[in-house]
This record gives structure tokens, sequence and C-alpha cells, in this order.
């Protein structure tokens, strides 16, 4: 019995589930509810045990429809690793009931959804403005907004908290002192702000501001073909880079339906996994200059600069290098390369041991950062937290060991898991997934498979320039992939992987046109950072700076 | 067989030197640029890049970095300026004290790159005048330092710079 019928036939006595849709389509199941009974079902999904993750919570426009609005949640089962996707559909002017009360983590989601939307969700304590500036009107995501309308921001948002930027609520009251870290501020990494109230050196609460970095991603996805989305994807997480193609490609291929070659793959775990180092270097070695030690930086930096060599020989760019294609790579790799890549591989594993006793064993990082902050397992799944923060959290979840692509099932390599969710246990968990990921690119490289790095579906792959030029059908098939563009089924899909944050996710609207209807990315820290006003509260201001680099919040991702 | 004058020539060319005043303190400024690296995105990284250990800004006199503008006297525009984030860029370049020089790296700080979008600024140009446009989505690192040379020989020279007599603040605030 499927995950599917087996959540019907458990809904049917308490639900009428004749006015509900269920349907599988592109290997997700699709639960469509009505929307009275949309609390209900998700509080029943979460308390018999079915689902305990909220992954993901937007909206999708379909102006045509007499219901133009759809509220889709994204649930995530870490046991079995199954997904479930729960739409609603809302007319103009509608309300839906907040999932708040559920799970932490949809505060800032269903802000987003409110503030690209309109979407109303009653019950939401907060539910204003989140990406746009505050002077900003409309609904940018709808589909009556054109891509290009900008509207100026001609001030600056005074400090606030839980109130609208206009009301200043209760702040400079006698007793505390409001500070404002950001958007451009030394211990802030790239544009995020965060305003505290301080009684003494301790925060008592504080708030965050978001949206400094908002590039309308989801906006310029629809407005461009497939394939040139890619670079988009690429300053999504760009200490990363790597990692957003791969995750984007791999979500259109399932649209699409196709598998591709053994060799694109290991190229990809390849990347993945280099990325995946590079990324938790930024982490470890800003999160040490934010500590006060600028060592660590300077040190991790030099293997840095080592894989951006790797990635220039690979395709001549060094941080945003749109490596994949839609059905494989963009080239293969010059000869030569992957031993380049055990090159390197040797020498980070020496690196990360430097780094580990420099940081790790240091008494100071020690004092900084053990059992400071600490995320508890519960909350960190009630907030949503994926990838190392919620291993460091005590829960030994990893989208490639419980759902295995890309061949990650064959290859060995461990998971860490933290004990306490400080953020030392970040650092440590951090670490220790370089050494693993070491481990696995050994692993791939070793044994890297032959044949094509790319499938050769004329309606999906352009053929290589010597055909383009040397023979008719080439030219023919070139030309009309251009002028038609690739065009997917009609249909929509969610696909995550597990990024050097967590979980990345991608759903995809697709209604047979070259442009995709809607992509809306699923950020691994924009569920995270949500969490830090309380996870801070009660600190000093330098525990919550230590407390935001180990969140490794990445702007770009982020605000997207 | 030196005669006395040569002697205190030759002695005083040794430890001396003659120049304009001007020239001097543009020798001085153009070696000692202080740095505020406004990285907002994918260009702050390769700006790490720049001052990290392989391409080294220090060469170039310019690694003090200075996060206050109040200690800066060039402001380093790394990354997309959003709309929301344009009244910040502007009230940061006017807290910097004189001389101040910008330099704007990469498409989107130019031009706003390819994010012809709703909440993109089309060019940090549009609220600061720029010195130096460093192109690049990133630019390489090579790229940033040839930035820095040319604004350093900019100053050097003295080179007339209209675009920031004639800035006007926009009327924000």
């Amino acid at each position: 019995m499927s995950k599917l019928t087996e959540i019907k036939s458990e809904l049917a006595p308490r639900f009428s589930v004749s006015q509900f849709e269920f349907n599988s389509a592109f290997g997700d199941d699709v639960l469509v509810v009505p929307k009275s009974d949309i609390f209900q079902v998700l509080q029943f999904l979460r308390d018999s045990g079915k689902f305990d993750f909220l992954i993901d919570v937007c909206g999708v426009h379909y102006p045509q429809r007499q219901k133009p609005f759809d509220v889709v949640y994204h649930l995530f089962n870490s046991k079995d690793a199954s997904r479930l996707r729960v739409k609603v559909p809302l007319a103009e002017g509608e309300s839906i009931p907040s999932a708040l009360p559920l799970w932490k983590g949809a505060d800032w989601f269903e802000r987003e959804a409110f503030d690209m939307f309109g979407i109303r969700f009653d019950g939401h304590p907060n539910l204003r403005k989140i990406l746009t500036h505050h002077q900003f009107a409309g609904h940018p995501l709808r589909k009556d907004y054109e891509a290009d309308r900008q509207q100026h921001c001609t001030e600056t948002l005074p400090i606030h908290f839980d109130h609208d930027g206009a009301t200043r609520g209760d702040v400079l009251n006698e007793r505390y002192m409001p500070i404002n870290l950001g958007p451009s501020h030394p211990a802030m990494h790239g544009t995020l702000r965060v305003m505290a109230e301080l009684d003494g050196e301790t925060v008592v609460r504080a708030a965050c501001e978001i949206g400094y970095l908002h590039r309308c991603f989801e906006k310029m996805a629809e407005t461009h073909p497939y394939n040139q989305v890619i670079p988009y994807t690429d300053r999504l997480n760009y200490c990363s880079a790597p990692m957003n193609n791969v995750g984007y490609c791999k979500t259109v291929e399932k649209l699409l339906g196709v598998e591709i070659p053994a060799r694109a793959q290991a190229m990809r775990v390849i990347l993945c996994e280099l990325s995946r180092i590079i990324d938790h270097i930024i982490a470890v070695g800003t999160g040490g200059v934010d500590l006060g030690a600028l060592t660590s930086f300077f040190h991790l930096f030099t293997y840095r600069e080592k894989v951006y060599t790797l990635f220039e020989k690979l395709c001549g760019a060094r941080l945003t290098v749109s490596m994949t294609r839609i059905g494989g790579m963009a080239q293969d790799a010059p000869e030569g390369w992957f031993d380049d890549v055990m090159v390197f591989v040797k020498e980070m594993r020496q690196g990360i041991d430097e780094i580990s006793q420099l940081m790790l064993g240091n008494k100071i990082f020690i004092k900084r950062t053990q059992g400071i902050a600490p995320v508890k397992a519960a909350d960190a799944i009630a907030w949503g937290y994926t990838g190392p923060l919620l291993r460091a959290s005590g829960v030994g979840l990893d989208l490639r060991k419980s759902k295995p692509y890309y061949g990650y099932e064959g290859l060995e390599f461990d998971i860490p898991v933290g004990t306490n969710g400080d953020i030392y246990d970040r650092y440590l968990v951090r670490i220790e997934e370089m050494r693993q990921s070491c481990r696995i690119i050994e692993q791939v490289c070793r044994s890297v498979p032959g044949g094509d790095y790319t499938i050769r579906d004329k309606g999906i792959v352009l053929p290589e320039k010597k055909d383009v030029y040397g023979n008719i059908e080439g030219l023919m098939n070139h030309f009309m992939l251009v002028i038609k563009g690739l065009r997917p089924p009609v249909g929509e899909v969610y696909d995550a992987t597990e990024a050097a944050n967590g979980e990345l996710g991608f759903y995809l609207v697709s209604d047979g046109s070259a442009n995709p209807y809607r992509l809306k990315v699923r950020p691994p820290c924009f569920a995270i950072y949500q969490s830090f006003p309380t996870v801070v509260k009660g600190w000093q201001v330098a525990d919550a700076i230590a407390t935001v680099a180990s969140m490794n919040v990445i702007a770009g991702e982020l605000d997207r | 067989m030196i005669t006395g004058t040569q002697r205190h020539d030759d002695m005083s060319r040794s430890f001396a030197l003659t120049t304009r005043l001007d020239a001097i303190i543009a020798w001085g400024q153009k070696n000692a640029l202080w740095p505020m690296p406004y990285g907002t995105a994918c260009c702050g990284i390769e700006l790490m890049s720049v001052m990290g250990p392989k391409y080294d800004l220090a060469r170039f006199g310019a690694e003090v970095v200075r996060f206050s503008p109040r200690q800066s006297d060039l402001l380093l525009v790394a990354g997309t300026i959003t709309e929301k984030m344009a009244p910040v860029l502007v009230r940061i370049y006017r807290q910097m004290l004189e001389p101040k020089f910008v330099i704007s790296m990469g498409a989107c700080a130019s031009s706003g790159g390819f994010y012809r979008a709703y909440h993109v600024l089309q060019g940090c140009d549009k609220v600061i005048p720029v010195d130096v446009y460093v192109p690049g989505c990133p630019p390489t690192p090579e790229a940033v330092l040839d930035g820095v040379m040319l604004l350093q020989r900019m100053i050097q020279k003295r080179t007339p710079r209209p675009w920031k007599d004639n800035w006007k603040a926009p009327d924000y605030e």
C-alpha cells in the first residue's frame, strides 16, 4: 500500500475526504484540501507521526482560475524520507489559518507568501512584509506584476521589533538599550540586520530584518528559459555555487523524467562535495574571524583558492561556475582533472587536521562556543532546521543517506552527529563533514565511469558545436531547441538535495512553456535564521554574533 | 676630488628629495587607501579572495580594511545593491570623510547586472558617484587589483572627477 492510500484511509473517518483530491504525479504525492480543513489535516498529519517536518510553505498564482491562489505546504518525514505536498486553493481576498501553532518554522515562510502574493494567514502574530522594502506597493510574484517594475526606497527602516516600522513599539524605554547591527556592520555577514534590545550585555529581545539582498530570483526564473535560470541559481548560495546548479537541474530532470549518465553523476558528486568543503571553509573561517581569530580565515582561504583553481581548470570560472546543464554537464572534465582533485584532497586532509587543532582544540574557542545558545532536537525540527545545524542538535538526518541520489548509496561515508546543538557542535560537525567529503571524493575519483557527460536527447540538450557547424542535422536540432526552447511536460515537482547548509529544495511548476511557471526555492538558512531571535534570547551580544556565524546564513539564498 | 658643495648635494640626495606638496600627498594617498568592503553578495566572496593570502591587496597598500566609514577612504561596493539597500549605501557614503573614492566591483554594482528586476537598483551610480567600475560576474581578483591600480593612477595624476564634484545626494531622509 502506498503512503498516499494509507493516508487516505486514515483521513477517511475523520474528514469528508470526498472533497479532497489525492494524486501522484512525477513521483510526488499530492493532497488537495479545502481551506476549511487545512489546519486539522496538518495537525493530524503531524500528530499521527506521518510527517514531522514542515519543509516549505509557498504560494502560486493562477490568474485564470476561479480560485487564483494555491498555498502549498511541503511535508517531510525524517524516518522514511517520504514527502507530501498539501495544496489549498484560495480565492482572492480569502485567508487561511496559519500553521504557526503546529510548526514554529512556518513563521517566515508565511510572511514570504504574504509579501509575494498577498495571501493572508489568520492567527499569524506578525504578518508583514519580509523581503521587499517597506515602501514597496503590491505583490511582486503575482503574474500581473511586471518583473522590471522597480519602486524606489527612500528611507531606511528604523529599529523595530514585532511591530510595523512606523510604530516603534516600546523600544527606547529607560531600562534597556536598543542597538542596531547591520545591514552594514563589521560583525554581520553580508547584508543581515539584527536589532537587539540589551540589558547591559544581555539580549532581552532581538529581531531580524532581511531582504537587503532580495534579487527577485523567483521572478527572474519565471522570465527566463530553463537553461538560462542556471546562472541565477549560482548566485543563491554563492559560497557553494555548483550545489545550487545541481539541485536545480536535478529538479528539472525529475520533471522531464530523464536519468543523467553515470559520468555526469560522478562529476556532479565531486563538484558537490568540493563545494561542501569550500562552503564549510567559509563557515569555519569567518566563524573564527567573528570570535577574533583571523588566522583561521587566512589559513583556510589558501585551500579555497585551490578549489577555485580546480573549478577554473574545469570550466574557466572561479566562483559562479554554471557547470551543469539540464541533462548532464556543460562539458567533459579536462584530461588529468580527476588526478588534480585527488592531489587536492590529500592536501585538504592535512589542512582539516591543522584547522581542527587550531580551532577545536583552542581554549578560547572552546570557552566562547561550548554550551552557548544550544538548540534542542525537538526545537530544531519544529523550526525546520536541516543540514549541519540539525545534525549538531543530534538528529542524524542527511538526504544523501536517507534518500540517496547520484550513487551516494554505494559510497562509504558517515554522518557526523552532535549532542548539544551548541555552537561548538556545529563547527565540530562541519569539520567532520569536510573529512567525510574528502572520503567521498576519493572513492568517486578512483573509479570515474566512462561514457558521455550528458544525455543526447535533441529536445533537451544542444548538440555539440562540431555538429552544429559540421552537419545539417546538428544545425537544425540546435536551431529548433534555441527557438522552441526546452519544454518540460505540464506538471509540478519538488526535489531536494543535501546542500552544505541543509536541504536545498526546488518546487517547480511547469505550464508546458519554455520558461518555468513558478520556481520556489526552499533555502536551508531561511528556516534556520528565523529562529535566531529565540535562540539568542538571554545570551550576550558577543554570543549572538557567534551564533549568526555558526548558522552560516548566506544572504543570497536567504533573500533570493 | 669632491668639492664641499658636491658632497653636500650627494648627501642630501641620499636622504631627501624635492617635490611638490600635492604630489607627495597624492603619493601618500594612493599608497594608503583604507578600503571599506561593502560586500553584499557573491562579489563579497571574491573580495575575500582579493584580501586573502593568494592575491593579497596589502601589496598595494590597501590592506587596512575598515568597517567603519569614518575611518576609510575607499568604498568598495562589492555586490548587488537592492532598492532596500540603497538608502543605507548613501548614508554610508555620506559618513565617509574626504577625500573619498568609490570602486564598483562587478556587474550588479555597476549596472544591476542580469537582475533587471523589481527590487534591484540598476547600478550603485544611481545614488553615489563611482570612480572605477570593475566588470565581471564576479570579477576575478586580478581585475579588482587592476581596478585598484587604476584608481591609484587617477589619484597620482589628480584626474578631474566631475561625477563626484557634481554629485547631489538623493533627497533622502
